[in-house]
Protein backbone atom coordinates (compact mmCIF):
# COMPACT_ATOMS: atom_id res chain seq x y z
CA UNK A 1 0.00 0.00 0.00
CA UNK A 2 1.10 3.23 0.10
CA UNK A 3 3.45 4.51 -2.23
CA UNK A 4 1.28 1.85 -4.65
CA UNK A 5 0.71 3.93 -7.35
CA UNK A 6 -2.84 4.14 -6.82
CA UNK A 7 -5.07 4.53 -9.79
CA UNK A 8 -7.61 7.32 -8.95
CA UNK A 9 -10.81 8.27 -10.77
CA UNK A 10 -11.81 12.20 -11.22
CA UNK A 11 -15.01 12.10 -9.60
CA UNK A 12 -16.04 15.99 -9.89
CA UNK A 13 -13.51 18.90 -11.46
CA UNK A 14 -14.75 22.47 -11.73
CA UNK A 15 -12.55 25.42 -12.11
CA UNK A 16 -13.20 27.46 -9.11
CA UNK A 17 -11.66 31.01 -9.93
CA UNK A 18 -9.14 32.22 -12.23
CA UNK A 19 -6.90 29.24 -13.06
CA UNK A 20 -7.72 27.26 -10.11
CA UNK A 21 -9.29 23.96 -10.26
CA UNK A 22 -10.76 22.04 -7.52
CA UNK A 23 -10.37 18.12 -8.41
CA UNK A 24 -12.08 15.60 -5.98
CA UNK A 25 -10.86 11.65 -7.22
CA UNK A 26 -11.64 8.45 -5.95
CA UNK A 27 -9.02 6.51 -3.77
CA UNK A 28 -8.83 3.91 -0.62
CA UNK A 29 -5.93 5.78 0.68
CA UNK A 30 -6.70 8.20 3.76
CA UNK A 31 -4.16 10.94 4.04
CA UNK A 32 -3.62 13.03 7.54
CA UNK A 33 -3.72 17.01 7.00
CA UNK A 34 -1.02 18.63 5.69
CA UNK A 35 -0.02 16.08 3.61
CA UNK A 36 0.32 15.99 0.00
CA UNK A 37 0.27 13.26 -2.82
CA UNK A 38 2.22 13.53 -6.15
CA UNK A 39 -0.08 13.68 -9.31
CA UNK A 40 0.13 12.43 -12.93
CA UNK A 41 -2.01 12.02 -15.77
CA UNK A 42 -0.46 11.39 -18.12
CA UNK A 43 2.60 8.61 -19.59
CA UNK A 44 6.33 9.63 -19.91
CA UNK A 45 6.29 12.67 -19.86
CA UNK A 46 6.72 15.08 -17.73
CA UNK A 47 8.59 12.88 -16.25
CA UNK A 48 8.29 13.76 -12.56
CA UNK A 49 4.72 13.99 -10.80
CA UNK A 50 3.24 17.06 -9.37
CA UNK A 51 3.05 17.52 -5.22
CA UNK A 52 -0.28 18.71 -4.45
CA UNK A 53 -1.53 19.08 -0.93
CA UNK A 54 -4.52 17.74 0.35
CA UNK A 55 -7.32 20.28 0.53
CA UNK A 56 -9.73 17.54 2.25
CA UNK A 57 -10.35 13.95 2.47
CA UNK A 58 -13.34 11.83 3.67
CA UNK A 59 -13.76 7.93 3.06
CA UNK A 60 -12.90 6.41 -0.13
CA UNK A 61 -12.01 10.43 -1.62
CA UNK A 62 -9.61 13.15 -1.68
CA UNK A 63 -9.98 16.62 -2.95
CA UNK A 64 -7.54 18.95 -4.15
CA UNK A 65 -7.46 22.49 -5.31
CA UNK A 66 -4.68 23.86 -7.47
CA UNK A 67 -3.45 26.51 -10.34
CA UNK A 68 -2.61 26.24 -13.42
CA UNK A 69 0.87 27.35 -13.64
CA UNK A 70 2.88 24.69 -15.99
CA UNK A 71 2.83 21.65 -18.17
CA UNK A 72 1.99 19.72 -15.38
CA UNK A 73 -1.18 21.45 -13.65
CA UNK A 74 -2.53 22.50 -17.40
CA UNK A 75 -3.11 18.48 -18.01
CA UNK A 76 -4.58 18.29 -14.24
CA UNK A 77 -6.81 20.83 -15.20
CA UNK A 78 -7.72 19.19 -18.79
CA UNK A 79 -8.96 16.27 -16.44
CA UNK A 80 -12.72 14.95 -17.00
CA UNK A 81 -15.25 13.63 -14.55
CA UNK A 82 -14.17 9.47 -15.03
CA UNK A 83 -10.88 10.22 -16.14
CA UNK A 84 -8.02 8.31 -14.47
CA UNK A 85 -4.70 9.51 -13.13
CA UNK A 86 -2.11 8.38 -10.95
CA UNK A 87 -2.14 9.27 -7.12
CA UNK A 88 1.38 8.27 -4.97
CA UNK A 89 0.72 8.85 -1.80
CA UNK A 90 -0.26 10.30 0.76
CA UNK A 91 3.12 11.49 2.08
CA UNK A 92 5.29 13.36 4.17
CA UNK A 93 4.45 14.62 7.58
CA UNK A 94 1.50 16.46 7.98
CA UNK A 95 0.41 18.91 10.44
CA UNK A 96 0.98 18.06 14.13
CA UNK A 97 -1.81 17.62 16.46
CA UNK A 98 -2.07 20.31 19.22
CA UNK A 99 -3.45 21.09 22.07
CA UNK A 100 -5.37 24.90 22.39
CA UNK A 101 -6.87 27.04 20.60
CA UNK A 102 -5.32 27.35 16.94
CA UNK A 103 -4.69 30.16 14.16
CA UNK A 104 -4.21 29.09 10.58
CA UNK A 105 -2.90 31.83 8.75
CA UNK A 106 -2.54 30.98 4.57
CA UNK A 107 -1.73 32.39 1.76
CA UNK A 108 -2.52 32.16 -2.36
CA UNK A 109 -2.36 27.86 -2.83
CA UNK A 110 -1.46 27.97 0.35
CA UNK A 111 -4.57 27.88 1.37
CA UNK A 112 -5.37 24.33 -0.25
CA UNK A 113 -3.49 22.01 3.26
CA UNK A 114 -5.20 25.03 6.00
CA UNK A 115 -8.95 23.61 4.74
CA UNK A 116 -8.34 20.18 5.65
CA UNK A 117 -6.08 20.99 8.76
CA UNK A 118 -8.61 23.31 9.88
CA UNK A 119 -11.65 20.50 9.16
CA UNK A 120 -9.94 17.85 11.34
CA UNK A 121 -9.12 20.56 14.64
CA UNK A 122 -12.71 20.98 14.64
CA UNK A 123 -13.65 17.52 13.92
CA UNK A 124 -11.16 17.20 17.17
CA UNK A 125 -13.67 19.77 18.77
CA UNK A 126 -10.78 22.37 19.08
CA UNK A 127 -11.05 25.99 18.64
CA UNK A 128 -9.82 27.08 15.47
CA UNK A 129 -9.25 30.44 13.39
CA UNK A 130 -8.84 30.33 9.40
CA UNK A 131 -7.26 34.02 8.21
CA UNK A 132 -7.11 33.58 4.57
CA UNK A 133 -5.48 35.75 1.63
CA UNK A 134 -6.44 35.72 -1.67
CA UNK A 135 -4.97 37.04 -4.73
CA UNK A 136 -7.89 38.77 -6.70
CA UNK A 137 -11.46 36.79 -5.77
CA UNK A 138 -12.24 34.09 -3.31
CA UNK A 139 -12.77 30.74 -4.21
CA UNK A 140 -14.39 27.94 -2.34
CA UNK A 141 -16.13 30.70 0.42
CA UNK A 142 -18.59 28.12 1.62
CA UNK A 143 -16.14 25.44 2.00
CA UNK A 144 -13.36 27.60 3.97
CA UNK A 145 -16.34 29.22 5.98
CA UNK A 146 -17.56 25.96 7.44
CA UNK A 147 -14.00 24.53 8.05
CA UNK A 148 -13.24 26.60 10.76
CA UNK A 149 -14.81 28.25 13.61
CA UNK A 150 -14.05 31.59 12.67
CA UNK A 151 -12.86 32.32 8.82
CA UNK A 152 -11.45 35.55 7.83
CA UNK A 153 -11.06 35.75 4.19
CA UNK A 154 -8.99 38.41 2.59
CA UNK A 155 -8.66 39.73 -0.70
CA UNK A 156 -5.27 41.79 -1.59
CA UNK A 157 -3.68 43.76 1.23
CA UNK A 158 -1.40 41.37 4.13
CA UNK A 159 -3.39 38.70 6.09
CA UNK A 160 -0.86 39.41 8.72
CA UNK A 161 -2.11 43.49 9.07
CA UNK A 162 -3.93 43.58 12.55
CA UNK A 163 -3.56 40.24 13.63
CA UNK A 164 -3.72 39.20 17.32
CA UNK A 165 -1.80 36.09 17.29
CA UNK A 166 -1.77 36.36 21.13
CA UNK A 167 -4.99 35.52 21.06
CA UNK A 168 -3.86 31.82 20.29
CA UNK A 169 -1.75 29.12 21.86
CA UNK A 170 -0.45 27.68 18.63
CA UNK A 171 -0.24 29.05 14.69
CA UNK A 172 -0.32 26.83 11.52
CA UNK A 173 1.07 28.88 8.16
CA UNK A 174 1.37 27.94 4.87
CA UNK A 175 2.11 30.08 1.41
CA UNK A 176 4.33 32.49 0.19
CA UNK A 177 7.06 32.99 2.46
CA UNK A 178 7.77 36.30 3.12
CA UNK A 179 3.52 36.14 5.03
CA UNK A 180 5.76 32.76 6.80
CA UNK A 181 8.25 34.77 7.69
CA UNK A 182 6.54 37.10 8.91
CA UNK A 183 3.73 34.83 10.76
CA UNK A 184 6.89 32.82 12.44
CA UNK A 185 8.57 36.30 13.70
CA UNK A 186 5.12 37.35 15.16
CA UNK A 187 4.45 33.74 16.78
CA UNK A 188 8.42 34.06 17.91
CA UNK A 189 7.47 37.83 19.68
CA UNK A 190 3.98 36.30 21.55
CA UNK A 191 5.96 33.46 22.54
CA UNK A 192 3.74 30.69 20.67
CA UNK A 193 5.01 27.97 18.96
CA UNK A 194 4.80 28.56 14.90
CA UNK A 195 4.33 25.61 12.45
CA UNK A 196 5.16 26.15 8.49
CA UNK A 197 4.32 23.60 5.62
CA UNK A 198 7.41 24.74 2.63
CA UNK A 199 7.32 23.75 -0.67
CA UNK A 200 10.45 22.31 -2.67
CA UNK A 201 10.85 21.01 -5.86
CA UNK A 202 10.77 16.92 -5.35
CA UNK A 203 11.11 13.81 -7.69
CA UNK A 204 10.75 10.33 -5.63
CA UNK A 205 8.74 12.17 -2.80
CA UNK A 206 9.65 9.95 -0.57
CA UNK A 207 12.82 10.21 0.85
CA UNK A 208 15.40 8.71 -1.19
CA UNK A 209 16.82 11.17 -4.01
CA UNK A 210 18.11 13.95 -1.93
CA UNK A 211 16.68 16.62 -4.07
CA UNK A 212 14.33 18.17 -2.03
CA UNK A 213 17.13 19.45 0.95
CA UNK A 214 15.96 21.63 3.11
CA UNK A 215 18.48 23.50 5.89
CA UNK A 216 17.35 23.93 8.78
CA UNK A 217 18.62 24.92 12.18
CA UNK A 218 18.97 21.52 13.04
CA UNK A 219 20.46 20.24 9.83
CA UNK A 220 19.80 19.05 6.26
CA UNK A 221 16.25 17.74 6.46
CA UNK A 222 14.16 15.65 3.58
CA UNK A 223 11.26 18.54 2.78
CA UNK A 224 8.71 15.08 1.02
CA UNK A 225 9.62 13.09 4.27
CA UNK A 226 10.52 15.06 7.22
CA UNK A 227 8.30 17.43 6.21
CA UNK A 228 6.93 19.70 4.26
CA UNK A 229 5.83 20.73 7.92
CA UNK A 230 8.42 21.98 10.32
CA UNK A 231 8.46 24.22 13.15
CA UNK A 232 8.71 27.77 12.38
CA UNK A 233 11.81 28.32 14.22
CA UNK A 234 13.69 25.37 12.31
CA UNK A 235 12.89 27.36 8.70
CA UNK A 236 12.98 30.77 9.75
CA UNK A 237 16.08 31.37 11.94
CA UNK A 238 19.10 33.94 12.01
CA UNK A 239 17.65 35.33 8.06
CA UNK A 240 19.31 32.68 6.62
CA UNK A 241 16.15 30.93 5.25
CA UNK A 242 16.83 30.52 1.67
CA UNK A 243 13.82 29.33 -0.67
CA UNK A 244 14.40 27.14 -4.27
CA UNK B 1 15.74 -18.70 -11.32
CA UNK B 2 14.79 -18.04 -14.77
CA UNK B 3 16.28 -14.28 -15.22
CA UNK B 4 19.30 -14.80 -13.11
CA UNK B 5 22.64 -13.98 -14.17
CA UNK B 6 26.08 -14.87 -13.24
CA UNK B 7 28.27 -11.47 -12.65
CA UNK B 8 31.92 -11.88 -12.00
CA UNK B 9 31.19 -14.44 -8.55
CA UNK B 10 27.76 -13.32 -8.36
CA UNK B 11 24.24 -14.92 -9.08
CA UNK B 12 22.04 -11.92 -9.42
CA UNK B 13 18.48 -13.08 -9.33
CA UNK B 14 17.72 -10.74 -12.13
CA UNK B 15 20.07 -8.27 -13.87
CA UNK B 16 18.10 -5.01 -12.14
CA UNK B 17 19.98 -2.88 -9.69
CA UNK B 18 18.77 0.05 -8.37
CA UNK B 19 21.29 3.17 -9.48
CA UNK B 20 23.36 4.94 -6.92
CA UNK B 21 21.44 8.13 -5.41
CA UNK B 22 18.39 7.41 -6.93
CA UNK B 23 17.14 4.78 -4.44
CA UNK B 24 19.03 6.05 -1.46
CA UNK B 25 19.88 2.92 0.93
CA UNK B 26 16.39 1.25 0.16
CA UNK B 27 15.02 2.07 3.51
CA UNK B 28 12.61 3.96 1.71
CA UNK B 29 11.28 2.11 -0.84
CA UNK B 30 10.94 -0.64 1.50
CA UNK B 31 8.25 0.74 3.33
CA UNK B 32 6.23 0.85 0.34
CA UNK B 33 8.06 -2.35 -2.24
CA UNK B 34 9.08 -5.44 -2.14
CA UNK B 35 12.78 -4.37 -2.83
CA UNK B 36 14.04 -7.82 -2.70
CA UNK B 37 12.08 -8.41 -6.13
CA UNK B 38 15.33 -6.64 -7.64
CA UNK B 39 19.08 -8.07 -8.49
CA UNK B 40 20.84 -5.82 -6.11
CA UNK B 41 21.07 -1.79 -5.28
CA UNK B 42 23.85 0.28 -5.64
CA UNK B 43 23.79 2.50 -2.80
CA UNK B 44 23.79 6.36 -2.38
CA UNK B 45 27.23 7.54 -3.32
CA UNK B 46 29.61 8.13 0.13
CA UNK B 47 32.41 10.27 1.12
CA UNK B 48 35.06 10.30 3.23
CA UNK B 49 33.62 13.18 5.54
CA UNK B 50 29.65 13.66 4.97
CA UNK B 51 28.10 16.31 3.12
CA UNK B 52 25.26 18.74 3.28
CA UNK B 53 25.74 18.58 -0.92
CA UNK B 54 24.70 21.89 -3.14
CA UNK B 55 22.36 24.72 -2.28
CA UNK B 56 20.15 26.58 -4.24
CA UNK B 57 17.81 24.21 -6.97
CA UNK B 58 18.69 20.70 -6.73
CA UNK B 59 16.35 19.49 -9.78
CA UNK B 60 14.84 21.01 -12.83
CA UNK B 61 12.79 18.89 -15.39
CA UNK B 62 13.71 18.29 -19.19
CA UNK B 63 11.25 17.35 -21.62
CA UNK B 64 12.34 13.26 -21.41
CA UNK B 65 14.88 13.63 -18.15
CA UNK B 66 15.56 15.37 -15.36
CA UNK B 67 18.84 17.39 -14.30
CA UNK B 68 20.29 16.84 -10.68
CA UNK B 69 22.72 18.85 -8.41
CA UNK B 70 22.43 16.82 -5.08
CA UNK B 71 26.16 17.36 -5.09
CA UNK B 72 26.96 13.82 -3.22
CA UNK B 73 24.71 14.51 -0.18
CA UNK B 74 25.47 11.80 2.38
CA UNK B 75 26.44 11.08 6.01
CA UNK B 76 30.19 9.86 5.34
CA UNK B 77 31.51 6.31 5.56
CA UNK B 78 31.88 6.26 9.00
CA UNK B 79 28.06 6.43 9.46
CA UNK B 80 27.51 3.85 7.16
CA UNK B 81 29.28 1.76 8.00
CA UNK B 82 28.75 1.90 11.66
CA UNK B 83 24.93 2.73 11.55
CA UNK B 84 23.35 2.00 8.39
CA UNK B 85 25.30 -0.86 6.96
CA UNK B 86 24.49 -3.22 10.14
CA UNK B 87 20.41 -2.40 9.23
CA UNK B 88 20.22 -3.36 5.99
CA UNK B 89 23.40 -5.88 5.56
CA UNK B 90 21.04 -9.03 5.52
CA UNK B 91 18.68 -8.24 2.45
CA UNK B 92 18.64 -10.64 -0.25
CA UNK B 93 19.85 -8.50 -2.27
CA UNK B 94 23.29 -7.83 -4.42
CA UNK B 95 25.09 -4.62 -2.56
CA UNK B 96 27.05 -1.96 -4.33
CA UNK B 97 29.04 0.59 -2.44
CA UNK B 98 29.32 3.79 -4.67
CA UNK B 99 32.23 6.02 -3.30
CA UNK B 100 33.15 9.04 -4.58
CA UNK B 101 36.23 11.62 -3.54
CA UNK B 102 38.12 14.81 -4.06
CA UNK B 103 41.83 13.30 -3.90
CA UNK B 104 43.20 10.00 -4.07
CA UNK B 105 43.81 9.73 -0.28
CA UNK B 106 40.39 10.78 0.43
CA UNK B 107 39.29 7.92 -1.87
CA UNK B 108 41.55 4.95 -0.45
CA UNK B 109 40.90 6.20 3.19
CA UNK B 110 37.21 6.01 2.53
CA UNK B 111 37.42 2.15 1.15
CA UNK B 112 39.65 1.40 4.19
CA UNK B 113 36.83 2.53 6.86
CA UNK B 114 34.22 0.43 4.47
CA UNK B 115 36.25 -2.59 4.11
CA UNK B 116 35.42 -4.49 7.15
CA UNK B 117 31.61 -4.50 5.95
CA UNK B 118 30.37 -7.54 4.26
CA UNK B 119 29.48 -5.71 1.14
CA UNK B 120 29.41 -7.46 -2.72
CA UNK B 121 31.04 -4.73 -4.92
CA UNK B 122 32.72 -1.64 -4.70
CA UNK B 123 31.87 1.00 -7.04
CA UNK B 124 34.12 3.63 -7.54
CA UNK B 125 32.35 6.75 -8.50
CA UNK B 126 35.01 8.59 -10.67
CA UNK B 127 32.28 10.72 -12.75
CA UNK B 128 29.97 12.83 -10.68
CA UNK B 129 29.92 15.64 -12.37
CA UNK B 130 28.17 17.79 -9.66
CA UNK B 131 31.10 18.54 -7.35
CA UNK B 132 34.70 18.95 -7.66
CA UNK B 133 34.94 16.12 -4.57
CA UNK B 134 32.78 13.89 -7.02
CA UNK B 135 35.77 12.59 -9.10
CA UNK B 136 34.93 13.41 -12.54
CA UNK B 137 38.62 15.02 -13.11
CA UNK B 138 39.88 11.13 -12.53
CA UNK B 139 37.36 9.97 -14.89
CA UNK B 140 37.75 11.68 -18.06
CA UNK B 141 41.48 10.70 -18.96
CA UNK B 142 43.06 7.27 -19.12
CA UNK B 143 46.03 8.13 -17.18
CA UNK B 144 44.33 8.70 -14.32
CA UNK B 145 41.60 6.63 -14.61
CA UNK B 146 44.08 4.14 -14.70
CA UNK B 147 46.30 5.29 -11.72
CA UNK B 148 43.02 5.79 -9.39
CA UNK B 149 42.23 1.79 -10.36
CA UNK B 150 45.31 0.48 -9.58
CA UNK B 151 45.27 2.50 -6.18
CA UNK B 152 42.18 1.08 -5.06
CA UNK B 153 42.85 -2.21 -6.20
CA UNK B 154 45.87 -1.98 -3.81
CA UNK B 155 44.04 -1.34 -1.36
CA UNK B 156 40.82 -3.19 -0.89
CA UNK B 157 40.13 -7.40 -1.88
CA UNK B 158 36.47 -6.13 -2.86
CA UNK B 159 34.94 -6.69 -6.59
CA UNK B 160 35.48 -3.73 -7.67
CA UNK B 161 33.61 -1.39 -10.78
CA UNK B 162 34.62 1.19 -12.11
CA UNK B 163 31.70 3.58 -12.85
CA UNK B 164 32.22 6.27 -15.90
CA UNK B 165 30.98 9.42 -17.21
CA UNK B 166 30.03 9.96 -20.53
CA UNK B 167 31.66 13.35 -20.79
CA UNK B 168 34.41 12.14 -22.44
CA UNK B 169 35.99 11.77 -25.54
CA UNK B 170 36.79 7.83 -26.24
CA UNK B 171 35.11 5.90 -23.65
CA UNK B 172 36.58 2.54 -24.62
CA UNK B 173 40.06 4.25 -23.99
CA UNK B 174 39.24 5.08 -20.64
CA UNK B 175 37.67 1.80 -19.79
CA UNK B 176 40.71 -0.52 -20.99
CA UNK B 177 42.72 2.22 -19.13
CA UNK B 178 40.61 0.64 -15.45
CA UNK B 179 40.88 -2.87 -16.86
CA UNK B 180 44.71 -2.41 -17.09
CA UNK B 181 44.34 -1.05 -13.02
CA UNK B 182 42.87 -4.01 -12.04
CA UNK B 183 38.88 -3.37 -12.39
CA UNK B 184 36.61 -6.54 -12.15
CA UNK B 185 33.76 -4.26 -13.98
CA UNK B 186 32.71 -1.42 -15.51
CA UNK B 187 29.11 0.50 -15.18
CA UNK B 188 28.46 3.29 -17.14
CA UNK B 189 27.43 5.83 -17.51
CA UNK B 190 27.30 8.70 -14.82
CA UNK B 191 24.72 11.77 -15.98
CA UNK B 192 25.41 13.95 -18.66
CA UNK B 193 26.46 17.58 -17.61
CA UNK B 194 23.65 19.66 -18.44
CA UNK B 195 22.79 23.56 -18.09
CA UNK B 196 19.65 25.46 -17.69
CA UNK B 197 18.97 28.83 -17.65
CA UNK B 198 15.91 30.74 -16.21
CA UNK B 199 15.02 33.67 -18.71
CA UNK B 200 12.91 35.47 -16.36
CA UNK B 201 15.77 36.12 -13.46
CA UNK B 202 18.03 36.01 -16.70
CA UNK B 203 20.12 33.60 -14.30
CA UNK B 204 21.51 30.24 -14.66
CA UNK B 205 19.36 27.47 -12.56
CA UNK B 206 22.05 25.70 -10.44
CA UNK B 207 24.51 27.28 -7.70
CA UNK B 208 26.57 25.24 -9.54
CA UNK B 209 26.01 26.13 -12.76
CA UNK B 210 26.35 22.76 -14.52
CA UNK B 211 23.99 20.11 -13.29
CA UNK B 212 23.43 16.00 -14.54
CA UNK B 213 20.78 15.34 -16.73
CA UNK B 214 19.07 11.68 -16.51
CA UNK B 215 16.40 9.70 -17.39
CA UNK B 216 15.15 8.99 -21.15
CA UNK B 217 16.85 11.58 -23.05
CA UNK B 218 20.16 10.13 -22.30
CA UNK B 219 19.49 6.40 -23.24
CA UNK B 220 20.59 6.26 -26.87
CA UNK B 221 24.12 7.76 -25.38
CA UNK B 222 24.28 5.42 -22.94
CA UNK B 223 23.29 2.64 -25.21
CA UNK B 224 26.10 3.62 -27.51
CA UNK B 225 28.55 4.06 -24.73
CA UNK B 226 27.93 0.62 -23.44
CA UNK B 227 28.12 -0.52 -27.22
CA UNK B 228 31.65 0.66 -27.52
CA UNK B 229 32.87 -0.02 -23.78
CA UNK B 230 31.72 -3.96 -25.15
CA UNK B 231 34.19 -4.20 -27.65
CA UNK B 232 36.73 -2.49 -25.75
CA UNK B 233 36.70 -4.70 -22.98
CA UNK B 234 36.51 -8.29 -21.93
CA UNK B 235 35.28 -7.57 -18.14
CA UNK B 236 31.43 -7.37 -17.29
CA UNK B 237 29.92 -4.21 -17.97
CA UNK B 238 27.17 -3.02 -15.98
CA UNK B 239 24.76 -0.48 -18.44
CA UNK B 240 22.34 2.31 -17.55
CA UNK B 241 21.25 4.97 -18.09
CA UNK B 242 17.94 5.93 -18.51
CA UNK B 243 15.77 2.71 -18.73
CA UNK B 244 12.56 2.29 -18.04
CA UNK B 245 11.06 -0.83 -19.11
CA UNK B 246 12.35 -4.93 -20.20
CA UNK B 247 12.55 -3.97 -23.69
CA UNK B 248 15.24 -1.58 -22.95
CA UNK B 249 17.01 -3.63 -20.17
CA UNK B 250 17.18 -6.49 -23.06
CA UNK B 251 18.64 -3.44 -25.51
CA UNK B 252 21.22 -2.31 -23.25
CA UNK B 253 22.22 -6.51 -22.65
CA UNK B 254 22.20 -7.02 -26.28
CA UNK B 255 24.88 -3.99 -26.89
CA UNK B 256 27.23 -5.67 -24.25
CA UNK B 257 25.85 -5.17 -20.66
CA UNK B 258 25.82 -8.09 -18.36
CA UNK B 259 23.64 -6.14 -15.91
CA UNK B 260 21.59 -2.71 -15.45
CA UNK B 261 21.26 -0.14 -13.03
CA UNK B 262 17.67 1.73 -13.18
CA UNK B 263 17.49 5.21 -11.26
CA UNK B 264 15.45 8.39 -12.82
CA UNK B 265 12.31 5.76 -13.50
CA UNK B 266 11.47 5.28 -9.86
CA UNK B 267 10.30 8.67 -9.91
CA UNK B 268 8.58 8.18 -13.16
CA UNK B 269 6.56 4.85 -11.88
CA UNK B 270 8.00 2.96 -9.62
CA UNK B 271 5.23 0.15 -9.91
CA UNK B 272 6.33 -0.65 -13.37
CA UNK B 273 10.18 -1.21 -12.30
CA UNK B 274 9.32 -3.63 -9.85
CA UNK B 275 7.45 -5.33 -12.23
CA UNK B 276 10.35 -5.65 -14.98
CA UNK B 277 11.35 -9.08 -13.75
CA UNK B 278 8.79 -10.64 -14.48
CA UNK B 279 8.42 -9.17 -18.13
CA UNK B 280 12.22 -10.08 -18.66
CA UNK B 281 10.75 -13.78 -17.93
CA UNK B 282 7.44 -13.85 -20.10
CA UNK B 283 9.96 -12.24 -22.86
CA UNK B 284 12.20 -15.48 -22.68
CA UNK B 285 10.06 -17.61 -22.52
CA UNK B 286 8.12 -16.31 -25.60
CA UNK B 287 11.32 -15.97 -27.18
CA UNK B 288 12.47 -19.75 -26.19
CA UNK B 289 15.41 -18.48 -24.03
CA UNK B 290 17.14 -20.09 -21.09
CA UNK B 291 19.46 -17.98 -19.83
CA UNK B 292 19.62 -13.81 -20.20
CA UNK B 293 23.17 -14.68 -20.99
CA UNK B 294 22.48 -15.69 -24.46
CA UNK B 295 21.68 -12.04 -25.03
CA UNK B 296 24.72 -10.44 -23.92
CA UNK B 297 26.67 -8.58 -26.53
CA UNK B 298 24.98 -10.19 -29.76
CA UNK B 299 24.88 -7.11 -31.71
C1 LIG C 1 4.37 19.66 -0.67
C2 LIG C 1 3.80 20.53 -1.76
C3 LIG C 1 2.44 20.78 -1.78
C4 LIG C 1 1.89 21.57 -2.79
N1 LIG C 1 0.54 21.80 -2.79
C5 LIG C 1 -0.02 22.53 -3.76
C6 LIG C 1 -1.44 22.75 -3.80
O1 LIG C 1 -2.19 22.27 -2.95
N2 LIG C 1 -1.95 23.50 -4.80
C7 LIG C 1 -1.14 24.05 -5.78
O2 LIG C 1 -1.64 24.73 -6.66
N3 LIG C 1 0.20 23.86 -5.76
C8 LIG C 1 0.77 23.11 -4.80
N4 LIG C 1 2.15 22.90 -4.80
C9 LIG C 1 2.93 23.46 -5.90
C10 LIG C 1 2.82 22.54 -7.12
O3 LIG C 1 3.52 21.34 -6.85
C11 LIG C 1 3.42 23.19 -8.37
O4 LIG C 1 2.67 24.33 -8.71
C12 LIG C 1 3.40 22.22 -9.55
O5 LIG C 1 4.32 21.17 -9.33
C13 LIG C 1 3.71 22.91 -10.86
O6 LIG C 1 3.77 21.96 -11.90
P1 LIG C 1 3.62 22.42 -13.42
O7 LIG C 1 4.00 21.28 -14.28
O8 LIG C 1 2.28 22.98 -13.66
O9 LIG C 1 4.66 23.62 -13.53
P2 LIG C 1 6.12 23.63 -14.19
O10 LIG C 1 6.71 24.92 -13.81
O11 LIG C 1 6.05 23.28 -15.63
O12 LIG C 1 6.86 22.49 -13.41
C14 LIG C 1 8.21 22.16 -13.68
C15 LIG C 1 8.79 21.37 -12.53
O13 LIG C 1 8.95 22.20 -11.37
C16 LIG C 1 8.22 21.71 -10.27
N5 LIG C 1 7.60 22.84 -9.56
C17 LIG C 1 7.17 24.00 -10.11
N6 LIG C 1 6.68 24.81 -9.15
C18 LIG C 1 6.81 24.16 -7.98
C19 LIG C 1 6.49 24.47 -6.63
N7 LIG C 1 5.91 25.62 -6.28
N8 LIG C 1 6.75 23.55 -5.68
C20 LIG C 1 7.33 22.37 -5.99
N9 LIG C 1 7.66 22.03 -7.27
C21 LIG C 1 7.40 22.90 -8.23
C22 LIG C 1 7.18 20.79 -10.88
O14 LIG C 1 6.71 19.81 -9.98
C23 LIG C 1 7.92 20.22 -12.04
O15 LIG C 1 8.77 19.18 -11.62
C24 LIG C 1 2.72 22.13 -3.80
C25 LIG C 1 4.10 21.87 -3.77
C26 LIG C 1 4.64 21.09 -2.76
C27 LIG C 1 6.11 20.81 -2.75
C1 LIG D 1 19.11 12.40 -7.97
C2 LIG D 1 20.27 11.60 -8.48
C3 LIG D 1 21.36 11.34 -7.64
C4 LIG D 1 22.46 10.61 -8.09
N1 LIG D 1 23.51 10.35 -7.23
C5 LIG D 1 24.53 9.56 -7.64
C6 LIG D 1 25.58 9.18 -6.75
O1 LIG D 1 25.57 9.52 -5.56
N2 LIG D 1 26.60 8.40 -7.22
C7 LIG D 1 26.63 7.96 -8.53
O2 LIG D 1 27.55 7.26 -8.92
N3 LIG D 1 25.63 8.30 -9.39
C8 LIG D 1 24.60 9.08 -8.99
N4 LIG D 1 23.58 9.39 -9.87
C9 LIG D 1 23.65 8.88 -11.25
C10 LIG D 1 22.83 7.60 -11.42
O3 LIG D 1 23.32 6.56 -10.59
C11 LIG D 1 22.84 7.13 -12.89
O4 LIG D 1 24.18 6.91 -13.29
C12 LIG D 1 22.22 8.14 -13.83
O5 LIG D 1 21.15 8.80 -13.22
C13 LIG D 1 21.73 7.51 -15.14
O6 LIG D 1 20.72 6.54 -14.94
P1 LIG D 1 19.13 6.86 -15.01
O7 LIG D 1 18.89 7.63 -16.25
O8 LIG D 1 18.46 5.53 -14.95
O9 LIG D 1 18.83 7.68 -13.79
C14 LIG D 1 22.48 10.13 -9.43
C15 LIG D 1 21.38 10.38 -10.26
C16 LIG D 1 20.29 11.10 -9.82
C17 LIG D 1 19.13 11.34 -10.75
S1 LIG E 1 11.82 14.18 -3.34
FE1 LIG E 1 13.28 12.59 -3.20
S2 LIG E 1 14.04 12.91 -1.19
FE2 LIG E 1 12.41 14.30 -1.28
Amino acid sequence: MGVEGTEGNVLSIQEVGEEIVHLTVATPTTPKPGQFYLLRAWQEAPLLGRPISVFDYSEGKVEFVFKVVGKGTEILAKLKVNDKLQLQGPFGNGFPEVEGKILLVGGGLGNAPLHATAKALKARGQEVDLRLGFAEKVYLEEEFNQAATITQLMVGGLVTDGLNIRDYDVVFTCGPHPMMEAVVKMAREAGIPSYVSIEKRMACGIGACLVCTCKTKSGNKKTCKDGPVFEGEEIFYEDKYQIS
Amino acid sequence: MKTSIKFLDLELKNPIIAASGTFGFGEEYAEYYDIEKLGGISYKGLTLDPRDGNEGIRVWETPAGMMNSVGLENPGVDAFASDIWPRIQDRNLISVVNVGGSTLETYLEAIRRLDHCDYDILELNISCPNVKAGGMAFGTEAKSAERITRAVRMTTQKRLMVKLSPNVGNIGEIAKACEAGGADAISLINTVQAMAIDTKSRQIVFNNTYAGLSGPAIRPIALRMVHQTAKAVKIPIVGMGGITNADEVIQFLMAGASAVQIGTAFFTNPNQIFRIPAELEMWMEKEGIRSLEEIIGIV
